[in-house]
Formats: C-alpha cells, sequence, structure tokens
C-alpha cells in the first residue's frame, strides 16, 4: 500500500510538471495566436477585441508570466481549457469532447483486440513450437515492420472506390447527424472498419512476436519440467504456469498502449480522415491553435501517467515478486 | 527383495541420425523396494538424463533410442513406462515416480502461491478430493517436512532455498509415491542444510517406504545416505555394488579415483587425488573402455573393445572393466565393436 502511496505521489508530481511545460511551451514558440487569428480574420478585428482576445487566451500583457501561470491553473482545475481558433468560438473542451469518442472508439477496441488476439495466438505459437504455427512467424514479423499508414494507403487504394462497401475516409456518412440511431451507427461502423483492420493488422504482429517468445523462453525455466512431471495436463502447464508468466511483460506493454489510445494512431486518422483527436491535432497544428494543441496534450499526458498507473496495478496484482511484503 | 523399477538397456540420444549424441548407452539398472540406489558420477556422464529419461522428460532434442522401463505397480501388472499413451503417462508422473529436481531455487513458479502449487497436483490426480481435504493434504506435507503450515500463502520468494527444497520434496511426497527420483537435491545448498534435509528424506523413507533413486556427483554423500551404488561414466554403468563394499572396496579405477576425491570422516589418513584428465565428449567417445584415457591401469584391449558389467566375484556386485574380467566367462564376451560409431 506504502508503495502504491508512493506511486501515486510520482504521477502527481509528473502531471505537475507536465502541465507546467505545457503553459511554457506555446510561450516560447515565436508569434503569438491573437496575431494568426488577426491575420486568419484579415483586419476585420477592433483593436479593443484584440486586446479582449489577448486577456482571453491568457496572453494579456499586462499581466505577470506568474499570475498567467496561476490563471492557468485555475482555468484546468475548473476544466476550461480555453478557446480554439480554428473552431472559434467553440471551447476547446468541446471540441475534444467531440473528437475524443470516435478515437477511443476506434483505437480502444483494435488495441483491445489486438492484445488479447496477438497473445492468444503468441501463447500457441510459443507453446507449439516447431509446428505449422512457425510460419506465422515470417508473415508477422513483415506485417509488424509495415508501417500502419502506409498499409491503411494500400487499403484505400485497393478497398475503396465508387460502388465499395467501404468508404474511403470520414466517420459516418455526410448526410448524417450523429445521434445513437439505427441510420447513424451502422454507418459509423462501417466507416471504422478499414481503419480498425489497418491498426489491427500492423499491431497484433507486435504482441504475437513478443508472447511467443516470452513463452519459449519461459518454456525452458525449471518450473515448466517439474509441471510436467507433477503429471498435470498440457492445457494446465501451458496456460497456468507458462502463459500466466510469460504474459507479465506484456501486460505492461498492454497498459501502455492503452495510454497511447487517446493520442490516436495520428497517421491512420489523417489517411482515412477519420475525425479522432489525431486528425483534429494535426487540423490544430495547421492552424496554429495553440490552446487547442494544449487541450491536446493535456488529455495525452494525462491518459498516458493514468495508462502507467495501470500497468503498476496491473503489475502488483500479477507478479508476487514486486510486492514489498506479503 | 522386489524390484520396483527395472530400466532396462536403456539407450538416450541427444538429437537424430549420425550426428546425435549417445548421453546414455545400453543402461540397466534394478530398484528393489524400499532402497535407496545411489547413481553417482561427473557431470555429463549421463546421470541426469537417465533420470530425465525414465520419466519421459527430456527436452527436445533427447529422444529414447531403446531399451524399456519396468515399474511394478504395488498392485497390479508391471508395465513398459516408455510405451505409456500420454494420458497413462501423466497418471503414472508423480503418483507412482515424483522428482526432486536439481535447481531449488527455479523448481517452483514464482507468481503462484506454495499452496496453488501444492494442491494442484492432488487436483490433477485426484479431481474428486475436497477442496478443503486437498488444502489439508498440502498443510499435512509441509509439517511433514518442517515447514510451519502457516506459510501455505506464502510466494516461492518468500522462502529461503533449503525451504523451497523442503517444500518440493513435500510436494514429491504428496501422492505417496513409490519411488522418488532425486536429481542432485541438495547441489544448491549449504553444507548443513544438505545434511539436515538428506536426513530428513531417509527418515520420512523409513516411515513412508518409497525407494529412491538417488543422483548426485558427490559420492560422500552416497555412501553415507545410499544402500547401493551405481557409478556411471560416459553414458554407461561402470560399476554397481553396495555402498559398504563400494566405499571398501571399489574394483573400477574411475571408482577409486572418485573415492580417493574427498576425504573420509574417520579411518586412517590418506592422500587425496583428483582424477586426471577431462569427462570425455560424447559427441567423440575414446574407442574400447571410454575412461582407458584417464585409466592409470589402462593396458591392451582397454583402448580396443569395450567391457561389458560382468560379475568379478560371487557376491552379486558387477563392475565394467578389464582388470576385473567377469567369473563366468561365458556370461559376458565383450563387446568388440570399439565406438568408431562417428
Amino acid at each position: 500500500m506504502r508503495y502504491f502511496l508512493q506511486r501515486i505521489a510520482f504521477y502527481l508530481f509528473t502531471a505537475f510538471a507536465a502541465i507546467t511545460l505545457n503553459f511554457f511551451i506555446p510561450r516560447l514558440v515565436p508569434g503569438d495566436p491573437v496575431q494568426s487569428l488577426i491575420a486568419k480574420y484579415q483586419g476585420q478585428i477592433s483593436t479593443q477585441a484584440i486586446q479582449s482576445l489577448y486577456v482571453l487566451f491568457g496572453l494579456d500583457k499586462k499581466q505577470s508570466l506568474w499570475s498567467q501561470y496561476i490563471d492557468y491553473w485555475k482555468q484546468i482545475l475548473h476544466g476550461d481549457l480555453g478557446l480554439s481558433f480554428t473552431f472559434f468560438p467553440a471551447p476547446v473542451s468541446q471540441v475534444i469532447g467531440q473528437a475524443l469518442p470516435w478515437t477511443v472508439l476506434l483505437v480502444g477496441i483494435t488495441t483491445i483486440v489486438s492484445f488479447f488476439l496477438g497473445t492468444g495466438l503468441g501463447v500457441l505459437a510459443g507453446w507449439r513450437r516447431g509446428s505449422w504455427t512457425d510460419g506465422l512467424l515470417p508473415v508477422t514479423t513483415f506485417f509488424s515492420s509495415v508501417p500502419y499508414f502506409w498499409l491503411g494507403i494500400i487499403a484505400i487504394y485497393l478497398l475503396t472506390g465508387p460502388g465499395s462497401f467501404f468508404p474511403s475516409s470520414g466517420g459516418f456518412d455526410s448526410g448524417l447527424v450523429p445521434a445513437f440511431d439505427q441510420y447513424f451507427i451502422p454507418s459509423a461502423i462501417r466507416h471504422s472498419l478499414l481503419p480498425a483492420l489497418t491498426i489491427l493488422i500492423s499491431s497484433v504482429s507486435g504482441w504475437i512476436l513478443s508472447m511467443r517468445n516470452m513463452m519459449v523462453t519461459v518454456a525452458s525455466e525449471d518450473y515448466i519440467t517439474v509441471a510436467h512431471a507433477k503429471g498435470l495436463s498440457e492445457r494446465r502447464v501451458a496456460l497456468s504456469y507458462a502463459a500466466r508468466n510469460a504474459l507479465l511483460p506484456s501486460v505492461s506493454g498492454f497498459a501502455l498502449a492503452l495510454g497511447f489510445i487517446v493520442g490516436g494512431t495520428l497517421l491512420v486518422e489523417i489517411v482515412f480522415s477519420y475525425p479522432g483527436l489525431g486528425f483534429t491535432l494535426v487540423q490544430a497544428l495547421g492552424a496554429k491553435d495553440y490552446p487547442l494543441m494544449q487541450g491536446i496534450f493535456l488529455v495525452l499526458t494525462i491518459s498516458v501517467l493514468v495508462a502507467n498507473l495501470l500497468a503498476d496495478v496491473a503489475y502488483l496484482l500479477l507478479d508476487p515478486r514486486t510486492r514489498k511484503e506479503g | 527383495m522386489d524390484p520396483i523399477l527395472e530400466i532396462r538397456h536403456l539407450d538416450v540420444d541427444y538429437g537424430l541420425g549420425d550426428r546425435a549424441v549417445r548421453a546414455v548407452r545400453d543402461v540397466s539398472l534394478t530398484l528393489h523396494r524400499g532402497e535407496v540406489l545411489g547413481l553417482a558420477g561427473e557431470s555429463g556422464s549421463g546421470k541426469s538424463t537417465l533420470a530425465y529419461g525414465l520419466t519421459r522428460l527430456l527436452a527436445p532434442p533427447g529422444v529414447i533410442s531403446g531399451g524399456q522401463v519396468i515399474y511394478h505397480p504395488a498392485s497390479g501388472e508391471p508395465y513398459d513406462v516408455l510405451s505409456l499413451s500420454d494420458n497413462g503417462l501423466r497418471q503414472f508422473r508423480w503418483a507412482e515416480t515424483a522428482i526432486v529436481f536439481q535447481g531449488a531455487m527455479n523448481s517452483l513458479n514464482p507468481v503462484h502461491k506454495i499452496s496453488t502449487q501444492l494442491t494442484d497436483v492432488l487436483k490433477a490426480h485426484e479431481p474428486s478430493m475436497s477442496e478443503h481435504t486437498r488444502q489439508a493434504r498440502a498443510r499435512e506435507m509441509l509439517k511433514l517436512v518442517g515447514i510451519s503450515p502457516d506459510r501455505m500463502d506464502a510466494y516461492p520468494h518468500q522462502l529461503s532455498g533449503g525451504m523451497r527444497q523442503r517444500v518440493m520434496i513435500g510436494m514429491a511426497l504428496i501422492l505417496q509415491p513409490q519411488v522418488v527420483i532425486m536429481d542432485e537435491p541438495t547441489t544448491a545448498l549449504d553444507v548443513v542444510m544438505q545434511r539436515q534435509i538428506l536426513g530428513q528424506l531417509i527418515e520420512l523413507r523409513e516411515r513412508l517406504g518409497f525407494s529412491v533413486i538417488f543422483i548426485t556427483h558427490d559420492l560422500s554423500l552416497l555412501v553415507e545416505f545410499s544402500n547401493r551404488i551405481a557409478i556411471m561414466y560416459g553414458g554407461r554403468i561402470v560399476e554397481e555394488a553396495p555402498a559398504a563394499t563400494l566405499y571398501r572396496d571399489a574394483l573400477h579405477p574411475y571408482s577409486k579415483g572418485l573415492l580417493s576425491s574427498f576425504p573420509a570422516l574417520r579411518g586412517p589418513r590418506r592422500e587425496l587425488a583428483g582424477i586426471p584428465g577431462s569427462p570425455p565428449d560424447l559427441a567423440a567417445m575414446p574407442a574400447g573402455c571410454s575412461f582407458h584415457p584417464r585409466c592409470p591401469r589402462a593396458f591392451e584391449p582397454c583402448s580396443v573393445t569395450i567391457p561389458v558389467l560382468g560379475r568379478p566375484d560371487a557376491t552379486g556386485r558387477t563392475v565394467a572393466c578389464w582388470l576385473h574380467p567377469s567369473a563366468d566367462a561365458a556370461d559376458s564376451p565383450g563387446v568388440s565393436v570399439a565406438s568408431g560409431e562417428h
């Protein structure tokens, strides 16, 4: 328990550091967002409006950096991430709120499916090494080394086009309004199939390979021989002795992968113009939309930290050796 | 005495075909009910391979290329372990022949509680037993080997090396097997712990009546704890005799070499001597007796013809050495295939 509290304290500190960095970095970048907004509206903004924009974005020149920093924290704690320029005057939290579910559902589901599928196949390939499952390896090595956006481009090239079942871009048919009804949901699922498949194919291989290699390593441990000698069933030895121990490194990898779900697989979202967080981030970058970028980075940071915490907890549960006292 | 396990002409190879390494060759050995049979030899002499072979636990590329292992159950007909079906083998393992392995440190799965690892044997072999009875039985075994039953919920890393090996011994006895094979069970432990554990094991054997095959490179331990000793060299048994006889009057020069390489606690002082040279490469065995390049008393036939185990006198001991030809000559004419198979 003490260990656990230590970890939480560590993560809180990391979050604090990340948020502080998040505050300073845009202020170190040359140019400022108000200037770019003025450029965007091409002189249609009055001087007073410009002054109030500075205040709005927390860039009030009359304020010291310190009080800006304090204000920044106040805003964050209220869940206020400022206003987006790209989607002006929509608040950043609203923009993120709209993009997040797309990414979380698409990448989240594929990550989970990929982990379970890949780990399962890896257990099989590791346990039955020398059989037909070894034929899987060159294929998985190939797919794990292929960049997934390239796979996405190939998929679009080969599988989409006029009259195809698979749409080439977007998250749903353009005529529809997002709602949980019988028109929207099938459309959303249809649009997500290709990106999901692309991510799945390229990420499942990594899980297969790492699990298989761990299985092979663990299979030569003494306790596996003992388990055989005890006359336990092949299944019990494979799952409860070999796979159970081989799983440990994969589990922490999985928890970390969960953290990167929110970041989305940026390139896949770009390739498929998928309305997720990664795609939004690219838009924000293109428009020098600092508040939106800051907001997205904040969400990313927090999700990666939460995932790390999850990895720690999972390890505590799965590996008794990491527990300090028992 | 009744035999309980008869190994007949067992051959174990690593690899297949011409490039196979012959780790165990033509080993015949009989374990009697209630006896402790010691198996000694240097590293690489094939003693552990023999143990793995007779329980069919060899990891690939190990293969049994010939022979039989006849097991005599407490009731029922004897059968050949090597021809059991997968299912039959699973039932045979641990229930009839349990093993205490070399690596006390790594024999327990680090992520399971020792109670889990004790009870899953019972779950596999006696599925009808209730969880409560299983737990009780596991506790009883821990108590038997001198570990407080409240350590049931401990994980292996919370136990010392000696305790872990005791847990393994308790685990080996949990199904009351007839035969317990101990493959260098105390190698990883300090000398005090070695004696303590072996003493305890011998005491348990007297109480429970199982037979033991005790494999070690430490002949001094065998002299003390076993009834009969077989000496292995280069995959073959070179001498077999009652422990006391072997200690007093070893016939094979290799056995003599092993005996003079450790000091006796009592008795007259004598010079300690090692055996010059190193164990043979199993992939390229010398022709004739595999010990002859290191043997101080080698003479003509040794480098040409492999001596077979014969009885040099009427006591029933056996030795494979040209210095001590078999008393009944018709029994063993010698194998004149100088092992130039490679």
